[in-house]
């Protein structure tokens, strides 16, 4: 009876505690989306009340979608993410099975190669980055963002998929090659499949830094026609400072995505930074 | 008998070395390089340390350069001092056998590490702002009024709340390293100190920290690495000259601020590549004498 009345009180509290801080990572969103949708004068007025019908505006996302090119900048940061993701996940799978697979001289000097970029920031390398597109007429080009991108999160990509890689069976790649299979059969047919949970998680986890990434988009490509939704939204907001609705209509823009992509994938993604941590 | 070569070996490998060599590694070096040039008539030209020299003894750059660094060690030892000991509170709290809803938590607390810096610093300077007056109005509610200020728009007050904003964005992910570890924790170890009479606070201390002190090593670091190359937040919130009067500079708004120029000043790429050089000096430093030092030290239990 004492132990049930003790873990009440322990569940009471961890309700509370963890409800808290749940409150405190969701409100902020929720108050931007929810003022997005005001007049300006509720807005300012009543800043915590939700929208009702009489203080019901769409006037910031008529600005936001005829004044910015958001729809422009969606693209960019699709084209840039989906092609910097698939880049990194197949020649990150690529290397980690040859690093996993085989034993051969450099192979331990490679993985360490390839492990350095885990703790050596790719951004203090900037100035040689810019150089080096400008050398090669990269810049304002979305190339530039993608090739930076894959060389940013391979490090991370082939730490994880060796780990994984090293978990696959090693009687199903040698029935494979019993049965004529070529290497490069063996890494697409039967390694690969085996893998989509782990390239799932390596996904998520490179996603968010490539999708929210300001830095190289200012540097490397900050054209009216290679901007990214994250430097789109800066620079719109910076321009619109002091017109609230269309400022709060554009964080709303920005959020929405990220969001419904989260919550489909936040298992996937929850996992594979639990796995990473675990090794 | 010798061996045919391997051919699909390189083949494997090539892509990912190639494009991490050049896109990453090559200009790496090459920034390391120029930090050793000067510009001079519109040619590089080899001064040895002397860049090195003009950072650190010539006050103009001198007082940027200690500024921003005395900054940026404030702006992680906030990470370290609130992230860090709140994000393993949850973890403890999340981990708790019994608890329902835990993927709920989960799912939410770590929402915000989605949402990009410009969305966390708009979002922030707006609720903040007392211009709107949510965060007054807030601390009104409960009779606290008085403590409001501008916070962003103080010297003495903008970095720490920035920190407070980060720390708010990145809580998740301590968060979750933690949780993995301490649900890897067998539950026969938990019952056994059960039975000696352990339980609750005392065998989260006792029992559950003690093994989970590697992977808060783990955090430390990756928490250090993530703060010294941090600019976004800053620059979003603060602009690229990190007011009020430089009080929220950090060496990843210095970097920028010299590469590309702001204001009046010009851009220029070998003092760029030398603060670049010297935030890669300091990152190794720390990250090698940690490893050697400390985590070496944070026994490693496996089950």
């Amino acid at each position: 009876m004492a132990a049930l009345r003790r873990d009440f009180g322990r569940s009471v509290t961890a309700h509370s505690v963890l409800g808290f801080f749940t409150l405190l990572a969701l409100a902020p969103i929720a108050l931007i989306v929810m003022n997005a949708f005001k007049t300006r004068s509720a807005i300012f007025g009543a800043p915590l009340a939700p929208p009702t019908p009489d203080t019901f505006d769409l006037v910031g996302f008529t600005t936001v979608l005829g004044e910015g090119h958001f729809a422009s900048y969606f693209a960019n940061s699709l084209i840039v993410t989906i092609v910097a993701l698939a880049g990194t996940i197949l020649f990150g799978a690529m290397a980690a099975f040859a690093l996993s697979e085989y034993r051969f001289r450099f192979n331990t000097l490679a993985g360490l190669f390839l492990t350095l970029g885990l703790m050596v920031p790719i951004r203090l390398g900037t100035v040689g980055i810019l150089e080096l597109m400008v050398r090669t007429g990269l810049v304002n080009t979305l190339t530039a963002l993608i090739l930076v991108y894959i060389a940013q999160s391979l490090p991370t990509a082939v730490f994880i998929l060796t780990e994984f890689m090293r978990g696959v069976s090693a009687d199903l790649k040698n029935a494979g090659r019993v049965d004529g299979l070529s290497e490069y059969a063996i890494f697409g047919w039967l390694v690969l499949p085996l893998l989509r949970p782990a390239m799932v998680s390596v996904a998520m986890l490179t996603m968010i830094p490539i999708w929210n990434d300001l830095w190289f988009p200012l540097i490397l490509a900050p054209g009216e026609e290679t901007k990214t939704l994250t430097l789109g939204a800066q620079a719109f907001i910076g321009q619109y400072v002091t017109d609230w609705n269309s400022v709060l209509a554009a964080l709303s823009l920005a959020i929405v995505p990220v969001l419904a992509l989260y919550l489909v994938f936040s298992r996937g993604l929850i996992r594979g930074i639990t796995a990473g941590a675990v090794k | 008998m010798r061996r045919p070569v391997r051919w699909h070996i390189g083949v494997f490998l090539a892509p990912a070395l190639a494009i991490y060599t050049v896109v990453m590694v090559l200009p790496l070096l090459e920034t390391l390089r120029l930090a050793f040039f000067r510009n001079v008539d519109g040619q590089a030209a080899y001064v040895g340390i002397a860049n090195f020299a003009r950072l650190l003894g010539e006050a103009v750059w001198s007082d940027a350069f200690w500024n921003a660094l005395r900054n940026n060690t404030e702006f992680f030892l906030i990470h370290l001092l609130v992230m860090v000991p709140l994000a393993i509170a949850l973890a403890a709290l999340l981990s708790w056998p019994r608890l329902r809803g835990s993927a709920f938590y989960r799912t939410a607390l770590f929402m915000p590490t989605m949402l990009s810096f410009v969305i966390v610093g708009f979002c922030w300077k707006l609720i903040l702002s007392p211009l709107w007056g949510i965060a007054p109005t807030l601390l009104k509610a409960v009779h606290l009024g008085f403590l409001f200020h501008p916070w962003l728009g103080r010297e003495e007050s903008a970095l720490f709340t920035l920190g407070l904003v980060s720390v708010w964005q990145w809580l998740g992910v301590p968060m979750l390293l933690s949780y993995a570890a301490l649900i890897a924790i067998p539950g026969e170890l938990l019952e056994a100190a059960e039975i000696d009479g352990i339980v609750g606070v005392s065998q989260f201390f006792r029992i559950r920290l003690p093994l989970l002190w590697p992977t808060v090593g783990v955090i430390a670091i990756l928490t250090f690495v993530a703060n010294f190359n941090s600019f976004d937040l800053i620059y979003t919130a603060q602009g690229a000259l990190a007011g009020p009067n430089f009080s929220t500079d950090i060496l990843g708004t210095l970097l920028y601020r010299t590469f590309f120029g702001a204001q009046l000043q010009l851009g220029d790429p070998h003092m760029g590549a030398t603060i670049a050089t010297m935030m890669l000096l300091i990152i190794l430093a720390v990250v090698c004498t940690w490893l050697v030092l400390v985590q070496r030290r944070l026994v490693r239990h496996e089950f």
